[in-house]
């Protein structure tokens, strides 16, 4: 069974065919005839898109999403790897559940479900979770994360970076020095005084990121900081980085294109943590992006059922979603503006999340003898983002309404189509 | 005026309703208190905050205006229940009501509440009894009202407060009713300070329409025509915003001392219920009792005022 992508613009080269042949790429060049053919003209051919930090919900969640409908919700955007947060219930802090996890990511067959382990037990932070029997598991965990809360005790920090160390994992830490922000639900600014809305001060978050990066100095060891949102926190990154800390970050679509003033209406769709900042701090992290101090853009989708949403802004559940809408954000955020190319796109949403997590296939993409991950996208296409653009099973997105360019045509994943004009392929 | 959600008011806005204010005064002092104004109308007070006198005020407020009066109370944490705020505002709703009055435990559910009623039930008015650390609007209007009457007596009408000066002291950064008079009193011409602990001065405070200090003395020696205390809630020192209650009574107490040092005509006002010793020395919480009863009383007269303004619309039966 072949398949061949005709007429596609690969990143940095001519127009081309790529022949796929069981799910490798076979041939790049003329090629003459497949069983299946894929008319790429005027398609941008990326690597598939490799999302460190999603919330698939399940098990525990399922009325905001399965791992099932968050396939589909990543494959619409373009994705073909997802790496599935620990924070569900029960919490993916055993054996039992990243495999569990890992095994409906590979019965859905529309992505890679990469599961992501606890640090602690429960999230709780007092005792480590099973780092080293899930990273033996099948499935081979390398990322470990409490996100959702802050890995806050120092020792138990250090603790975890030592023991991932000798397999060459990695700490993603939610960086929010929790008595900081007790009762915090936006940016802490003149705005939040005005609405009576609590404050999360940006060195709340800018403090558990000094802390972690001189951890991983003095262990040697991997953090990877989590949605990095403030102008402070890239200029902590930017100062590890110089020191030769192995520190690595990530910034979501939400935090590149979206600002406080959202919030004026109340309205909790735009309820998210760390909370929506200033016009300096999108501006800082569209530039932490162009200059590498930050590696990755990762989405955070973070589905929620309206019972979550429409209430008060305090009762009101943190988080968007966002698989979807994440290259159309990036296309407006980082390259209309000129911070970088679209071959970039190639590094910020898939070879380096994969390497960061520590999945194979995506270190030289789109080459003969690669697995057969591509993303056709047009980039030249703009339209009025909606709820018909999301797959998943919520809407809590920002974007709805919002003009975006780029739209995400094709999809394989391992040689196999998931998306074909622009619709997610369920068999 | 559709909601009266906040006490952001133009100053002639403001004026009318204290005038309206005005007049159901007059009409509580007759013997039958009672209006025909909303006669066949039906307000709901939704309190999903425990309140006795905010409820108690609107609730007789609608009755001496003959509207028929329904409580509502609830807990905060709707979510909690399985059902959203936003399900139970609409419940309420399609049972037909033509006002709802709304106390909340979070900033902002009044104003999502006439969101969400936009759509499918336009017609229905919505006031903002207080939500959470955001606004207070009505509490505003009646501290207005009572500083208006206590300067100008019978002849406030048509008046604002211009010039008068007026110190907020306390906890002003989870106060809704500092928010609101920090809006509404300047619409009227005074002059507002807020005084309070460094730790409970709300971020970006420098850039309301207000002088703030943390010096109490400081703002007594001003000599200001008003000075407003708020309650300052215990249960907050968990978040070590001042060391002891010692500290705090030295620093942002109305003490005798500080109470002696203010000219007599300075007007004492408290949204209650006084915490004595705390906040306020008993002695001056004594000197203060009639301002206090003064702001309940004008509390009634606001609400009726407020509730005739928006539920008796003209384009109702």
């Amino acid at each position: 069974m072949t398949t061949l992508i005709r007429g596609a613009q690969l990143l940095g080269a001519e127009r081309t065919d790529v022949l796929i042949d069981d799910g490798i790429i076979a041939e790049v060049g003329s090629v003459a005839r497949a069983d299946t053919v894929i008319d790429a003209d005027g398609l941008i051919a990326l690597p598939g898109l490799v999302d460190l930090h999603t919330h698939l919900r399940e098990p525990g969640g399922e009325q905001s999403e399965t791992i099932a409908t968050g396939s589909s919700a990543a494959a619409k955007g373009g994705f073909t790897a997802v790496f599935a947060m620990a924070n569900t219930a029960p919490v993916a802090d055993t054996v039992a559940v990243v495999e569990q996890v890992a095994d409906r990511g590979r019965a859905a067959g529309l992505v890679h479900v990469q599961p992501i382990g606890a640090v602690t037990v429960g999230l709780a932070g007092r005792e480590l979770a099973e780092i080293g029997m899930m990273a033996a598991s099948r499935a081979r965990v390398r990322v470990f994360s409490d996100d959702g809360k802050c890995v806050f005790d120092p020792l138990l920090m250090r603790r975890a970076l030592e023991y991932v160390k000798p397999f060459g994992g990695v700490i993603a830490q939610h960086a929010q020095e929790p008595r900081l922000t007790e009762g915090a639900v936006m940016n802490d600014s003149a705005l939040s005084g005005t609405l009576g809305l609590g404050g999360w001060p940006a060195v709340a978050e800018e403090s558990i990121i000094a802390r972690d990066a001189l951890l991983a100095e003095q262990t040697g060891s991997r953090v990877h900081i989590c949605h990095v949102s403030t102008a402070g926190s890239v200029d902590v990154l930017r100062w590890a980085k110089a020191r030769g800390i192995a520190i690595t970050a990530e910034v979501t679509p939400h935090h590149l294109m979206l600002t406080e003033e959202l919030i004026s209406g109340y309205d909790s769709v735009y309820k998210v943590n760390p909370p929506l900042r200033r016009d300096e701090d999108v501006q800082a992290l569209r530039e932490a992006v162009a200059d590498g101090t930050i590696d990755i853009v990762a989405t955070d989708h973070a589905p929620h059922a309206p019972e979550q949403k429409l209430t008060s802004f305090g009762d009101a559940a943190f988080g968007m979603v966002g698989l979807e809408s994440a290259l159309p954000v990036v296309l407006r955020s980082l390259v209309e503006p000129g911070h970088i190319e679209v071959a970039d796109i190639a590094r910020i949403l898939s070879s380096a999340p994969a390497a960061i997590g520590g999945i194979l296939g995506y270190d030289k993409p789109l080459t003969v003898g690669a697995p057969a991950n591509i993303t056709l996208v047009d980039t030249s296409a703009s339209r009025t983002f909606s709820a018909d653009d999301l797959a998943g099973r919520s809407t809590n997105s920002p974007f709805i309404g919002v003009e975006l360019p780029g739209t995400v045509e094709h999809v394989l994943f391992e040689g196999r189509a998931t998306v074909r004009e622009g619709l997610v392929i369920h068999d | 005026m559709k909601h009266l959600l906040t006490a952001a008011l133009g100053r002639d806005e403001a004026i009318a309703l204290l005038d309206s204010a005005e007049d159901m005064h007059e009409v509580q002092s007759h013997q039958l208190k009672k209006l025909p104004a909303l006669r066949g109308r039906t307000v709901v007070n939704a309190f999903f905050e425990n309140s006795t006198r905010t409820r108690s005020s609107f609730e007789i407020a609608g009755k001496w205006l003959s509207a028929d009066v329904i409580n509502v109370s609830g807990s905060s944490s709707s979510v909690s229940k399985g059902e959203s705020l936003r399900d139970t505002v609409l419940t309420l709703a399609a049972m037909g009501v033509d006002g709802i009055v709304i106390r909340h435990g979070d900033s902002g559910a009044a104003a999502l509440t006439a969101d969400w009623l936009a759509a499918s039930h336009p017609q229905v008015r919505v006031l903002n009894a207080g939500d959470g650390a955001h606004e207070h609007p009505t509490q505003a209007l009646l501290d207005a009202f009572a500083l208006r009457r206590r300067i100008h007596g019978t002849a406030s009408r048509g008046k604002g407060l211009d010039g008068v000066r007026i110190a907020i002291v306390g906890d002003i950064a989870h106060s809704r009713v500092a928010r609101s008079n920090a809006l509404l009193l300047p619409a009227l011409g005074a002059e507002v300070t807020l005084v309070a602990p460094p730790t409970l001065l709300p971020t970006g405070v420098e850039t309301w329409n207000t002088q703030v200090t943390t010096d109490l003395d400081a703002a007594i020696a001003q000599q200001p025509d008003a000075v407003m205390m708020l309650r300052v809630q215990l249960e907050r020192q968990q978040g070590a915003f001042v060391p002891s209650v010692g500290d705090y009574i030295l620093g942002w107490s109305l003490t005798d001392a500080r109470h002696r040092a203010l000219p007599e005509s300075t007007v004492l006002m408290h949204p209650g219920p006084l915490n004595r010793g705390l906040e306020i020395s008993s002695k001056a919480a004594e000197a203060m009792q009639s301002a206090v009863l003064e702001q309940v009383t004008s509390g009634v007269s606001v609400r009726m005022a407020a509730l005739y303004a928006l539920v008796a619309g003209e384009d109702q039966a």
